[in-house]
């Protein structure tokens, strides 16, 4: 069987191992570097496509287990597995980090080997995220990532890279030290750090309470939700574009892949009773936060803003269940909400991705962000120009991409929660539209006004490359969305009965 | 009335040191002339002989001798075990620091080998005249290095500081030993705990006896609001002094916090834990606020000294034995954090550059990678960040002061951690983000020091990807688990 030989864990120590011999190989040899990292980047994600292809649809119990005692006095267990919730996850990280090491090859100049492996040992962490079953190895996979990260956007980063590390540094440390005090609070009661001996652990109201809203913080700051979101424009901006990449694609992810994890499962009973302030604040990111994409006159604060925005129709499309369960009474209708959120997730991993590597070629040439800086980008490279615009669709969520799936669904299900956030969340439509739309048109149309654009050379073939594999990816989700939809249909439907049990 | 001749096995390693030491001191004047690491040698490996006298003699049970004043248990035998590893460390960085620095001398390693003794005898006191005079041998050892420099005003006015701060809180602590004493009359700890188990002394006096305790504690471990001595003396002292007063000793002064108040005095647990949570809360919160105006690390690294006593003692706060268990692995976690610490400003140092100011550090990534790496490693250990060793520090405590059942204390601490990670992160923002001032290349750092400071370094990732051994053996030798 596929799962004779620790997968999981593979997937982990790979690029992390990979990762410290890019920092000692490569010390004098940038090509060695960049090699040595393409290879384990490639193998890590040809090695987690049996993930894909022995998964098991049938069950929702966890798969590829691994569980070896790690702390024995503190009942700590080294306990990997994945199931149809994290599983899609653990190969959007793989993938991306395959475009990250292969976005950076001619980019990055200076200390190219500590910047390569600071991304592979992040790699190897964001997988021991989505995979780790014991709440304190989650944490430690959780909280070790902030480091390379924080390396990457204060060395590699624009100008004011030292303040947006710091904040971001500063602000997801804060939400999550709640949830440690959380977990330790939980394995007070219960003897265990296992998330799932935590899923069937009793707790009363209050605990649930602020347990919740412990772990709320920890995860809003992560998503980011309306008000703690303002560290992601700042690092967003700051960071390089694979900064930009990792962070939009597979960190935002880990937000909302806890509320699935934890919050819903573990606390029921408060996330019915809160509900509605997950739902508004949803609303206000989907809304207000794409009014202020609006007015933004540098592109990647544009597509930070965006992030923040559709991630807010995950939040959305999770937390919508309790009212669609009082108003109909079955869990049809929440089982679209929450599969559509986790659509929206994998679908705005490629998504934001691809947007960012696209402003990512742009600055590569043009050393600029502002939109007013460009005009007329087509004329000078319409390949190019054929990508971004398919990204930029796909960003509106234009049927056919995979932006129009998980949006779809998660306002067909909002509909039947309530008229008004079904209403509200379909305004997204619109201003996601004239954002987006805007921007394409400023940018990529238009006459050359600047010589600089004049002088503009295409993709290359390296760059070409990457922008048709995420092409292939987000249309291939858009039309066949099913495959992905199978993987977590158990899984899903495991979780909202998890969602619905009282605990008290 | 017959003499009984104690059994002198149990404390064949203070005598060994005793011995030791005093032969050497008498030696050194002879022999330094010609032999200038004589000395040196000889105390590493007096350490190395003690250690192998406390491995082959491991207590299993506890041996209580000279009629009840001296106590051998596991409990002891581990701490000293990490006094030695952690002393060895700091003579090894020392004496590289001492010769860069000019000021090489014998005296440093036997006045260290003194201070070790002392904290042997604190370690293993089992009432109150041992304890007091194990804690006078290590203090007295520490004013006389700290003035070892005697051509430095800093070094002076830090020694006077200390010693006068620290003969007040000698004073204080005796008198609440006399307090004690007073109510009890009795001078031995469980006999002191038996009779305020039994109720018949006067509660009034007892009370008393715990505050000047207590205090008397908290100016040696430099808890807030008894912190002031701190940062001055460890910013001026010799950094080989510095690296001597801020590890090795927490280690003792945990021993003595858990010898007197959970050994001595169990029944006025509900006098000392409050004053308990008063300097544990107050102590992390100064320091994460005053850390960060720092500029000169060895200031910062005081302060966040201070920091991680108020964390210690949360897992004192929790009165119970996986408290103490969870404290004990805090402060040999700290110990070890803190010869990282040190030793790389050590590492770092030149003949006329201490090189101990933040600004120092900048752009050391583009001027020494491996170092700052290093260094990268020891700040977010200190700021309790997975997955070095320091987290796992932290977890522990937080965990025990979670179900003694003060969720609230937990959850200042951890926002006091994210407070100190701020100035921590300084460090790491000037060695990896900041262009270096100064252009004058890196002094060549010893292939030794490289080592060492390198292998510190590796041992606080190593632990923390594998704390299960270090958290069990601090959890058996409380005798629980």
């Amino acid at each position: 069987m596929l799962s004779s030989y620790p997968i999981l864990s593979t997937l982990i120590w790979l690029p992390i191992i990979g990762g410290l011999l890019v920092l000692f190989a490569g010390r004098n040899n940038a090509s060695a570097a960049k090699w040595l990292s393409l290879a384990t980047v490639m193998l890590t994600f040809v090695l987690s496509l049996p993930l894909w292809f022995g998964f098991d649809t049938t069950t929702a119990s966890m798969q590829f287990v691994e569980k070896v005692e790690w702390i024995p006095s503190f009942n700590i267990y080294y306990h990997l597995g994945v199931d149809g919730l994290s599983m899609p996850l653990v190969l959007l990280t793989t993938f991306t980090q395959v475009l990250v090491v292969a976005s950076a090859w001619d980019v990055i100049k200076e200390r190219v080997e500590q910047y390569m492996g600071a991304f592979l040992i992040m790699g190897g962490m964001m997988t021991g995220v989505f995979v780790a079953l014991d709440s304190i190895l989650f944490y430690v996979f959780w909280e070790a990532l902030l480091i390379p990260m924080f390396i990457v956007i204060g060395k590699w980063g624009g100008p004011r890279r030292v303040y947006a590390t710091l904040k971001f540094f500063l602000y997801t440390f804060f939400g999550s030290v709640f949830m440690l005090v959380s977990f330790l609070y939980m394995f007070y009661q219960s003897g265990s750090f296992s998330i799932l001996d935590m899923h069937t652990m009793h707790l009363g109201m209050t605990a649930q309470t602020l347990i919740f809203l412990a772990f709320l913080i920890a995860f809003a700051v992560k998503i980011p939700m309306f008000p703690v979101h303002t560290w992601l424009p700042d690092a967003h901006v700051e960071a390089p574009t694979a900064g930009s990449v990792v962070l939009a694609a597979i960190m935002l992810k880990m937000g909302g892949y806890g509320f699935v994890r934890f919050s819903l499962p573990i606390t029921p009973d408060a996330s019915m009773a809160l509900d509605w302030l997950v739902i508004g604040l949803s609303l206000i990111a989907i809304v207000y936060i794409g009014v202020i994409a609006l007015v933004q006159n540098d592109m990647k604060k544009l597509v930070a803003y965006s992030s923040i925005s559709h991630m807010g129709f995950v939040t959305l499309g999770m937390f919508v269940l309790y009212d669609i369960l009082q108003n109909t009474g079955t869990l049809q209708g929440a089982q679209l909400g929450m599969e559509g959120a986790m659509v929206q997730m994998v679908s705005h991993g490629f998504i934001s991705g691809a947007m960012f590597l696209a402003i990512g070629v742009l600055y590569d040439r043009m050393h600029t962000r502002e939109i007013s800086a460009y005009s007329g980008v087509v004329n000078k490279m319409p390949w190019f120009v054929m990508f971004a615009v398919l990204f930029a669709m796909a960003n509106v969520g234009l049927p056919g991409t995979s932006g129009f799936v998980g949006e779809f669904m998660v306002i067909l299900s909002s509909f039947k929660a309530n008229l008004w956030y079904g209403t509200i969340a379909a305004l997204t439509l619109i201003i996601g539209a004239a954002y987006t739309l805007w921007m394409v048109k400023r940018v990529f149309f238009g006459p050359i006004t600047n010589e600089n654009v004049e002088n503009l050379q295409d993709l290359n073939k390296r760059e070409f490359a990457i922008m048709a594999t995420l092409a292939v990816a987000v249309v291939a989700l858009g039309v066949y969305p099913g495959p992905l939809m199978e993987v977590m249909h158990t899984s899903v439907e495991n979780l909202l009965i998890q969602a619905t049990t009282s605990k008290l | 009335m017959n003499f009984v001749i104690p059994a002198f096995a149990p404390a064949i390693p203070e005598m060994v040191l005793l011995a030791m030491a005093s032969f050497i001191l008498v030696a050194d004047t002879f022999w330094s002339k010609r032999y200038q690491f004589a000395t040196y040698y000889a105390v590493q490996a007096t350490l190395l002989v003690v250690a192998y006298f406390i491995m082959t003699s491991f207590a299993t049970s506890q041996v209580i001798t000279f009629d009840g004043s001296f106590v051998r248990d596991s409990f002891a035998d581990i701490l000293k075990l990490f006094i030695i590893l952690v002393s060895l460390g700091i003579f090894l960085f020392s004496k590289e620091y001492l010769l860069q620095q000019k000021f090489f001398s014998g005296e440093y390693f036997v006045l260290g080998l003194f201070g070790v003794l002392g904290m042997f005898v604190m370690v293993s006191a089992h009432n109150f005249i041992t304890l007091y005079l194990g804690l006078e041998i290590m203090s007295l050892s520490m004013y006389a290095m700290i003035a070892l420099r005697r051509d430095s005003s800093d070094a002076i006015e830090s020694a006077m500081k200390y010693f006068v701060l620290g003969a007040l809180a000698t004073g204080i602590l005796l008198y609440g030993f006399s307090m004690i004493y007073g109510a009890t009359g009795s001078i031995t700890l469980p006999e002191i705990a038996k009779i305020i188990d039994s109720g018949k002394a006067d509660s009034v006096v007892l009370s008393f006896g715990v505050v000047f305790i207590v205090i008397g504690l908290a100016f040696k471990l430099g808890a807030v609001p008894f912190h002031m001595w701190m940062p001055d003396v460890y910013h001026g002292a010799p950094t080989a002094v510095t690296l001597y007063l801020g590890t090795a000793p927490k280690i003792a002064g945990f021993a003595i916090l858990y010898r007197l108040l959970a050994e001595g005095m169990p029944g006025l647990v509900g006098d000392w834990q409050t004053l308990i949570i008063i300097l544990s809360i107050l102590s992390m919160i100064v320091s994460a606020f005053v850390a960060i105006v720092q500029e000169n690390l060895k200031r910062m690294l005081a302060y966040s000294g201070i920091g991680h006593v108020g964390f210690l003692l949360l897992g004192i706060l929790a009165a119970n034995p996986d408290g103490y268990a969870s404290a004990m692995f805090y402060s040999i976690v700290y110990a070890i954090t803190g010869v990282a610490g040190f030793g790389m400003i050590i590492a770092l140092s030149r003949t006329g550059n201490e090189f101990d100011k933040i600004a120092d550090f900048k752009g050391l990534n583009a001027r020494n990678p491996w170092l700052a790496f290093m260094m990268l490693i020891v700040m977010f250990s200190m700021a309790g960040i997975p997955p070095f060793i320091g987290f796992f520090a932290k977890v522990v405590v937080i965990e025990e002061v979670v179900k003694a059942g003060f969720t609230w204390i937990a959850i200042i601490a951890v926002i006091t951690a994210v407070i100190s990670a701020f100035y921590y992160l300084r460090v790491v923002k000037a060695m990896y983000f900041d262009k270096t001032e100064d252009e004058t290349p890196l002094a060549p750092v010893s292939s030794q020091l490289n080592w060492a400071v390198s292998l510190v370094s590796i041992a606080l990732l190593v632990l923390g990807l594998m704390p299960s051994s270090l958290i069990e053996l601090s959890y058996q030798s409380i005798g629980i688990q």
